[in-house]
């Protein structure tokens, strides 16, 4: 048992973090979020060709690092801390992980070497107004001559604008649950797929609406069986989920850091404020939340990367990834609020930096089910089945 | 990052698990989950004599070195054995302040003939031992004891007097070791020694602390020029401090693992409960049972991160620093949600006139984790002074 980072790991960790810091500062991610695109195209190619970020955890053979999923969540963490703004998530979170997942030889090959190769790509399956189980999956796809017709409409797709890829889940029609679920893999620039940026709320990572009219696509999309890919999806939505996890980790982080150094720069009836028990307490109760949320996602890491391989360990993968993604959601909401409150009246402006948290930490709790939503599919396995 | 065990380590698991499945049994049937925190006074004889049957089978101070009658056994080992131990119902362990803090203490800072003299006891299982620390000033601020010792140039022996409080199983243990001021005019952490006291003597009396479960774990114990030998000092004098919190470091988080099986154990009645009673249905407490849920297994990866012995940052170890805010605020919490789950039934003692049940006293008794062992208070300031950097209180 070495739950630790290896000597690799921490020099990974340590370098996306120095890139970070220099790369992905205030004044980026301001730049960047102010525009619909969401991030810089100069950027992302020196993340995606020269550092060869998104190939991590992609094999060797399809032109990737042939790294772990332990890497992944350290990558993710850092990035949590400085709110890069890049299609990373939807790239390798979503759509690298379904193709390592769900894809063939044939998919993989083609797909993830574009993706190494800096392309981008993202996962399209919730239905307007839905919550992220298979209920959510509306579109629909009918077999039609040699191929599928696929029509649909999906919101709260991350950067779904801009992908240069999509995987996309529909359902056979009129099949409800796990039932009729079928995976695509497909270019976004595919005819009958319309895509439309909406404003969020969190303005470091954008969605998008996505419509699919008469879609004609070969039976080559398909992701593995038609109709039986619910498995393979709700695998990719926790591989997933555990990689946000991780970037939420980074955010709590950096919301306790900011707050003690300014703390500990602000002085009031003649001392530092963070001097008094009051902010000393709510600062150790930050600690507490994300060392915790830390043990959850590298936990949840390690699970994943067996879950990949195939290893004993990957049983307990939708268990990690739901206590990960509960707690984590729950450390980095907890944190950036607190952190607001510790910054005091600046805290609320938009000068600051603490707000750009707050709002990162809501959108990634909502992300593939919030706490309440993590913790019920838990109770069901835990209060559902047989025997206590 | 690897979370498996080596295929050795699964071997010495199997080991254990055989022999108590083997030993656990018969005679020592109803002392299985007895005895443990808030249970301290349940079958204490049956108890001491399960402690001298581990010795037997040499499961007594496994971390010890083999010089010193232990295993050696690696931390894994004994991640392993705890675990075991606790998912076999061993019983409340008489003899972990001997073998977890005495033994390392006396193995680290004490002379030959200390480890000689009191080593074999403790390992044999026989020699029980408590700890004096707190005394009624002397609760979080540990450095303002005032219990004193003197040498008597006459008898040889150093004179002790004062009193200590919240004394564990006092009334059941042979020794107790005190940290008591051989320098009369010192203050805070100067000027005090470490002490190893006979209990069976005229100048030591022991009062039991009645608790709000009606039990008594703990006790106060009083000090009237008690004795003990020129050589039952621990270092020299006004090096006290030093082994003092020396001996706290040994406490080095092998036995969490164990201690959350117990906790396993008491969620998964409150689980049972749930579901016979309906509680199971009602949503509000289906989130609170996942909630528990979460942070009992979060629990547990981060001792495992603490046993890996790594930070982040390798250095500080910030998941140890939290330890104990962390597993004190859950158990509480684990508290409440039983008596929430129980509904009306949680009111009702099952044995007359106060004879409470195992979830109960857990209910009542959880709210002493939060203060022993140093407040969740004093916690935080720890936490924020020494892993944050922020300002240090201001000391008297």
């Amino acid at each position: 048992m070495e739950f630790r980072f290896t000597e690799e790991q921490q020099m990974i960790r340590d370098t996306a973090e120095a890139f970070l810091a220099e790369v992905s500062t205030a004044a980026a991610v301001r730049e960047a979020m102010a525009t619909e695109r969401g991030y810089s195209d100069a950027l992302w190619q020196q993340i995606s060709e020269e550092l060869m970020w998104p190939a991590l955890h992609i094999p060797e053979a399809f032109g990737g690092l042939g790294l772990g999923f332990v890497e992944l969540a350290a990558m993710q963490e850092q990035m949590g801390r400085t709110l890069l703004c890049a299609p990373f998530l939807s790239t390798v979170g979503f759509a690298v992980n379904a193709l390592l997942v769900a894809g063939n030889e044939a998919q993989q090959t083609a797909y993830l070497g574009d993706i190494a190769a800096g392309k981008t790509a993202t996962l399209a399956f919730m239905a307007p107004g839905s919550r992220p189980d298979a209920a959510a999956i509306q579109a629909t796809c009918r077999s039609e001559g040699d191929g599928f017709v696929l029509d649909g409409e999906y919101r709260y797709v991350l950067d779904g604008h801009t992908a240069d890829i999509l995987v996309l889940a529909a359902r056979a029609p009129g099949s409800v649950g796990t039932e009729g679920v079928s995976l695509f893999v497909l270019p976004a620039s595919t005819a009958g797929i319309s895509r439309e940026w909406l404003p969020t709320m969190d303005q470091t990572r954008k969605q998008a609406r996505i419509v699919l009219e008469n879609v004609q696509v070969e039976r080559s999309a398909c992701m593995g069986e038609a109709g039986q890919a619910w498995p393979a999806l709700a695998k990719t939505l926790d591989l997933a989920a555990i990689a946000l996890a991780a970037e939420q980790v980074g955010v709590a982080q950096q919301a306790l850091d900011s707050s003690v150094a300014y703390t500990t720069e602000r002085v009031q009836f003649g001392r530092t404020i963070a001097s008094y028990q009051a902010i000393k307490h709510k600062a150790a109760d930050m600690m507490l939340k994300v060392e915790a949320a830390r043990s959850a996602a590298y936990y949840a890491a390690c699970i994943a990367d067996e879950a990949l391989a195939g290893g004993p360990l990957g049983s307990g993968l939708a268990e990690a990834a739901s206590i990960a993604k509960a707690y984590c959601s729950e450390a980095a909401f907890f944190n950036t609020g607190c952190g607001i409150q510790l910054h005091g009246g600046v805290g609320i402006t938009s000068e600051y930096d603490i707000q750009l948290y707050f709002k990162r930490a809501k959108s990634a709790e909502t992300l593939l089910g919030d706490t309440a939503w993590h913790r019920e599919r838990l109770a069901q396995q835990l209060l559902d089945g047989g025997e206590a | 990052m690897k979370l498996s065990f080596s295929p050795e380590d699964e071997l010495f698991r199997e080991e254990v698990a055989n022999w108590l499945a083997d030993n656990l049994c018969g005679e020592f049937e109803p002392i299985r989950f007895r005895g443990g925190p808030g249970d301290e006074h349940s079958f204490v004889e049956e108890r001491k004599a399960w402690e001298q049957k581990l010795a037997e089978g040499g499961w007594t101070c496994i971390g010890w070195p083999k010089q010193y009658g232990g295993r050696a056994a690696s931390v894994e080992q004994q991640v392993i054995f705890n675990e075991e131990y606790a998912r076999a119902g061993g019983p409340g362990r008489m003899g972990h302040i001997g073998e977890t803090l005495m033994g390392p203490t006396l193995i680290a800072f004490g002379n030959a003939a200390q480890r000689e003299h009191y080593l074999p006891g403790i390992r044999a299982g026989r020699e029980f031992w408590c700890q004096g620390y707190s005394e009624p000033s002397a609760g979080s601020d540990l450095a303002n004891v005032k219990t004193r010792a003197r040498f008597d140039e006459g008898t040889g022996q150093w004179q002790i007097s004062g009193q200590k409080v919240w004394t564990s199983l006092a009334h059941e243990s042979q020794y107790v070791f005190v940290i008591a001021r051989t320098d009369p005019d010192s203050s805070a952490h100067k000027g005090l020694g470490f002490f190893l006291v006979a209990m069976d003597q005229p100048g030591v009396t022991v009062r039991p602390i009645e608790q709000l479960t009606g039990t008594s774990e703990f006790n106060e114990v009083f000090f009237d020029d008690a004795v003990c030998d020129a050589d039952d000092i621990v270092g020299a004098p006004g090096e006290g401090w030093k082994v003092a919190m020396g001996l706290l470091g040994f406490e080095r988080g092998v036995s969490t693992l164990g201690q959350q099986m117990l906790f396993q154990n008491e969620l998964d009645e409150i689980v049972r409960v749930a579901k016979a009673n309906g509680a199971a249905c009602d949503p509000a407490l289906r989130q609170r049972i996942a909630e528990a849920h979460i942070g009992l297994r979060i629990m547990r990866f981060n001792s495992m991160r603490m046993l890996s012995g790594g930070g982040d940052d390798g250095s500080l170890q910030k998941e140890a620093m939290i330890y104990k805010l962390y597993w004190s605020s859950w158990h509480r919490n684990l508290g409440k949600l039983a008596m929430d789950v129980l509904g009306a039934e949680s009111e009702i003692v099952p044995e007359a006139p106060y004879g409470l049940s195992r979830l109960q006293s857990m209910y009542l008794f959880t709210r002493a984790d939060t203060i022993y062992g140093g407040t969740n208070q004093i916690q935080r300031n720890i936490i924020a002074e020494r892993a944050l950097g922020m300002p240090r209180e201001p000391r008297g």
